[in-house]
């Protein structure tokens, strides 16, 4: 189930524009009957994408279930902010275990519930970059090779931030971390190998293996929906930015996911038995330059000079991904060809720095 | 108590010919403790094997360390493992092998042991002719035969008893025709040694 | 009704009538026949409603029983050894939030050296992780333990591991007695859970809990433990009366009641001890035996009333604390402390370390060792049937050396090893 194209944008803001649409066309959240899975009062940071990210993820699940669901969740952020002794944000059955065993905790439930003849009930396993694709990465896969019934939703803010913003196999190369200092010759983290849990576990050949941003949340909903719409293995990917981590204003997270996306430094697709099924492309694409610059934690790729060949190779990789993924249309000026003609400029509010 | 030790080689089906032993035991409403002395898991390695038959529960957890019994199925050992340790003078020993102990190079150890408890048997062969097809033959089914025949210990229908209750169809009747052929081949000998003896 | 079994099938059969509707593990020596009688009841349709997961390790095995028992399913897996320790964290993890799993412990020593045989470090490495432990003398009391393990384990809400002596009693084909399925569907009610995950009234399980309410927590699972010093007899005498039969409780004492000389013991070494002690009463030597069956919780009061009498304790131990010397000696002098506070007269205690990695511990051994025992001719501290050689030959390579070499090549070297030849 494709999100549905809206085909206007409400310039000066990036709200999901719910109020002027059929409520049909309404996103999850803009539903009276939403779950509100993970409530309000949690401790989250101030634009904290991984709260925004799972709110969307969680309640459109809950819709999709109607109701018929079971968390488990990767000790990180989002299980510290959400459970404050003696406070919890959960609404729904919702349990932590450790660090490193979120997909197997979520196979056991998945398991128990089949043995009860209770299939009727979800479940979704939810974790950071850090719990997923490192040290959790073993039960990952072990849940992706058994075929389990569970939905993987990671939400990738690209290091451990809770316990202090270290690098994780997630952090991309030249990004400050309390591990990878922008010190030295070469400050920040290197330019290693990467570790795409994506097409990880597109090798796996699950049924389904998505990436999404917080900058379209419908986007997410759908996809949420669409994977509840499938039996066994699911993956979601999600790319959320951390204020506190990234360096960035609490106001840009939104922006600076679409930003990612826009650059090619996030390919958002789709994926169905180990092969792309759907590219969501780059409507109108900015280089990295663009990505990097409202982020802290690359500022000393400008400052006190730029460091131009590390940007090109930022952007090398970044155009990798585009030629992979097919992120830019054909004649190579971006998606949505019909609103962009030749000699008139894009709206305003689209991409804006 | 009746103490035996099997020794052999990984793949010979030694662990089982203990089980087996002690399952016939069982049949014949006693107590009996049949465990492995693990070496690494290969095929080829030697391997003990240990049962214990009482008329009462065996509590006792140690390696058979003085058998009553000893029966060796792959002569390959003899002169490379310690398979005698602790045998009793007045013990059974039962050799797969169609060689004599003397052959063997025995001749001096078992000299002051009780040659009517000494045998050797051709299990192998005796396997082979009576299972199908016959390289894939193990010969402990036919050992057993021939040890209740020696020792009196169990009765060959129990050993065909406990033979059918752990292989099914054709390889359990042709091990149980093994244990038997082996049986009456043994009975053949003892009546020698014992017509050799008294002439 | 009598079964000739193998202990891991006996164990398997135990379990499978426990209705299990969760089998998670991964395979390790000596428990794999275990496991595998079990998948093979699962996916034969005999063992249902039933999933067994084929997990990816250890670590797994013991989060999935984890999600699967937080979900209302009862659960049970099985490990050993190094499988133990890969899953310490989520030991850890499941007594803490009291979900009452049940495991089999096939007792193997932990590497390195790397060995695949019986001693009891893999469990004594986890006595203080929250888990009840719970020791097998023999394969009848093993699979009867699993048995009581649920019960003791739901009534509590804490997990329970049963610990059986890897290959000696794992492998070892005995006579047992099969309970019916009717017999134990009557002594073990069907699994309610104190907390479930379920959508129809949402709970959050797993919280941070920090240092305004952590002490409590903890003390609450210590509390448990205290609870099932009277719940584990209670089980054991109700087993008692349905299957005819003692098996588990506390410790079990064998002639101790006038002996001057008591052994203490876990596991399967008791049958061999007590084997010697017969031998020795023979002889006219007061000695006697106290099996120890719920390490944990150690129960004080029962091993003090039953040793505070004797002259002298020898504790026999199949693991060892590098540092210190025994572990089971350790609780039980905390026990024998208290003879001394309440106006009696403490025994000499002796700790003998034997067993370890599997060597195996014979009755000509004990003999030798109870009788200097019994004339008090021995070191507070011994190791059985050393080879000292070995041992100071490596020392000395050690001490003449910086780069001497790994320890264990060096002695296997000087053990020496079994040769292939013609015949």
């Amino acid at each position: 189930m494709k999100a549905p194209a809206i085909r206007f944008y409400q310039t000066g803001s990036f709200a999901v524009g719910n109020r002027l649409l059929d409520p049909e066309q309404r996103s999850v959240q803009a539903g009276e009957q939403r779950t509100n899975s993970i409530t309000c009062g949690h401790r989250a940071c101030q634009g904290c994408g991984e709260a925004l990210g799972a709110r969307y993820a969680l309640d459109a699940a809950m819709r999709a279930t109607d109701g018929r669901m079971i968390a488990a969740n990767a000790t990180g952020c989002l299980e510290v902010f959400s459970t404050p002794y003696p406070e919890t944000s959960w609404r729904i059955p919702w349990i932590h275990s450790l660090f490193a065993n979120a997909p197997a905790v979520s196979t056991g439930i998945a398991a128990a519930l089949r043995a009860k003849g209770r299939e009727d009930i979800r479940v979704v396993g939810q974790g950071g970059d850090g719990g997923t694709v490192d040290i959790g990465m073993a039960c990952l896969s072990g849940m992706f090779e058994r075929n389990d019934d569970v939905l993987y939703i990671c939400y990738d803010n690209e290091a451990y931030m809770n316990t202090g913003v270290q690098r994780s196999g997630s952090t991309p190369p030249a990004a400050r971390t309390a591990t990878t200092q922008a010190v030295g010759p070469e400050p920040g983290n290197v330019f290693g190998q990467g570790k795409s849990a994506p097409l990880i576990a597109m090798a796996h050949e699950i049924p389904y293996v998505a990436t999404a941003t917080v900058a379209e949340l419908r986007d997410l909903e759908a996809k949420v929906q669409t994977a509840m719409e499938i039996r066994g293995a699911r993956y979601l990917h999600v790319f959320v930015p951390c204020p506190l981590g990234w360096g960035s204003a609490s106001k840009d997270t939104i922006r600076i996911a679409r930003l990612a996306k826009e650059s090619g430094i996030f390919p958002v697709f789709e994926a169905r038995d180990g092969e792309v099924t759907d590219v969501s492309k780059i409507r109108r694409q900015v280089s990295v330059e663009e990505y990097l610059r409202p982020q802290k934690r690359f500022a000393h790729l400008f400052k006190p000079e730029p460091r131009t060949e590390v940007i090109a190779r930022i952007q090398a990789g970044a155009d990798r991904n585009i030629r992979r993924f097919g992120l830019l249309t054909l004649s190579g000026t971006g998606g949505d060809a019909a609103l962009t003609q030749p000699g008139v400029a894009a709206p305003a509010g689209n991409g804006r720095s | 108590m009746f103490e035996v030790r099997i020794h052999g080689r990984g793949g010979q089906g030694v662990v089982t010919a203990a089980e087996m032993l002690s399952l016939a035991a069982f049949d014949e409403g006693r107590y009996a403790q049949a465990f492995p002395s693990f070496g690494s898991e290969r095929m080829g390695a030697p391997v003990v094997a240990f049962c214990r038959i009482d008329e009462h529960e065996i509590r006792t957890r140690e390696p058979v360390m003085e058998p009553d019994a000893l029966i060796v199925q792959d002569p390959t050992l003899l002169h490379q493992v310690d398979v005698f340790g602790g045998c009793k003078r007045e013990g059974f020993i039962l050799i797969n092998t169609a060689k004599s102990f003397d052959e063997l190079g025995l001749g001096e150890f078992v000299r002051d042991f009780r040659h009517e408890r000494l045998l050797t048997v051709p299990a192998s062969e005796l396997a082979r002719e009576n299972l199908t097809p016959p390289a894939r033959a193990v010969a402990n089914a036919a050992l057993l035969g021939g040890f209740a025949a020696l020792t009196g210990a169990i009765s060959l229908d129990a050993v065909a008893r406990a033979i059918r209750e752990r292989f099914a169809g054709a390889i359990a009747e042709g091990n149980v025709a093994a244990a038997q052929a082996a049986d009456s081949w043994v009975k053949d000998e003892l009546r020698e040694l014992s017509g050799a003896a008294s002439a | 009704m009598p079964r000739q079994l193998e202990g891991s099938r006996a164990v398997a059969e135990a379990v499978a009538l426990c209705r299990p509707e969760v089998i998670c593990a991964y395979p390790i020596s000596p428990q794999t026949h275990i496991v595998e009688n079990l998948s093979q009841l699962v996916k034969s349709g005999e063992l249902t409603p039933c999933e067994f997961v084929n997990v990816e390790s250890e670590f797994a095995a013991m989060s999935v029983a984890i999600g699967a028992c937080a979900t209302g399913a009862r659960a049970y897996t099985a490990t050993a050894s190094q499988g133990l320790l890969y899953m310490t964290e989520a030991l850890y993890n499941a007594s803490g939030l009291g979900l009452p799993i049940v495991m089999t412990v096939a007792n193997r020593a932990i590497g390195a050296p790397i060995n695949i045989w019986n001693d009891h470090s893999d469990s004594m490495s986890q006595r203080d992780c929250g888990w009840i432990q719970l020791y097998a003398e023999t394969n009848q009391e093993a699979l009867d333990l699993h048995i009581q393990a649920f019960r003791l384990a739901e009534e509590l809400s804490t997990p329970v591991m049963v610990c059986m002596d890897g290959f000696i009693l794992t492998h070892a084909v005995e006579r047992v007695e099969m309970p019916t399925q009717q017999q134990v569907d009557a002594f073990l009610p069907a699994f309610q859970p104190r907390q479930l995950l379920d959508p129809g009234e949402p709970i959050t399980i797993g919280a941070m809990v920090g240092p305004e309410a952590f002490m409590e927590v903890k003390y609450l699972a210590h509390a448990k433990q205290m609870q099932a010093l009277q719940l584990i007899p209670e089980i054991a005498a109700d087993f008692n009366d349905a299957f005819a039969r003692d098996s588990g409780g506390l410790i079990r004492a064998y002639r101790a009641e006038d002996a001057e000389t008591i052994v203490v013991a876990l596991g399967s070494v008791l049958g061999t001890i007590k084997e010697t002690v017969d031998e020795l009463r023979e002889q006219g030597r007061k000695i006697g035996v106290v099996g120890i069956t719920s390490f944990r919780p150690f129960p004080l009061d029962a091993v003090r009333a039953a040793l505070g009498h004797a002259q002298r304790v020898l504790v026999l131990e199949k693991a060892l604390a590098v540092g210190v010397g025994g572990i089971v000696s350790m609780d039980v002098h905390a026990a024998l402390a208290g003879v001394h506070r309440a106006g009696g007269v403490q025994p000499h205690a002796y700790t003998v370390i034997a067993g370890l990695g599997g060597r195996p511990i014979t009755k000509a051994s004990l003999l030798g060792l109870f009788t200097d025992a019994a004339a008090d001719r021995l070191a507070p501290l011994t190791f059985l049937d050393m080879n000292w050689d070995v041992v100071n030959r490596e020392l000395e390579r050690m001490g003449s050396s910086r780069s001497s070499g790994p320890h264990a090549e060096n002695i296997l070297r000087d053990v020496g090893s079994v040769a292939a030849g013609p015949v």
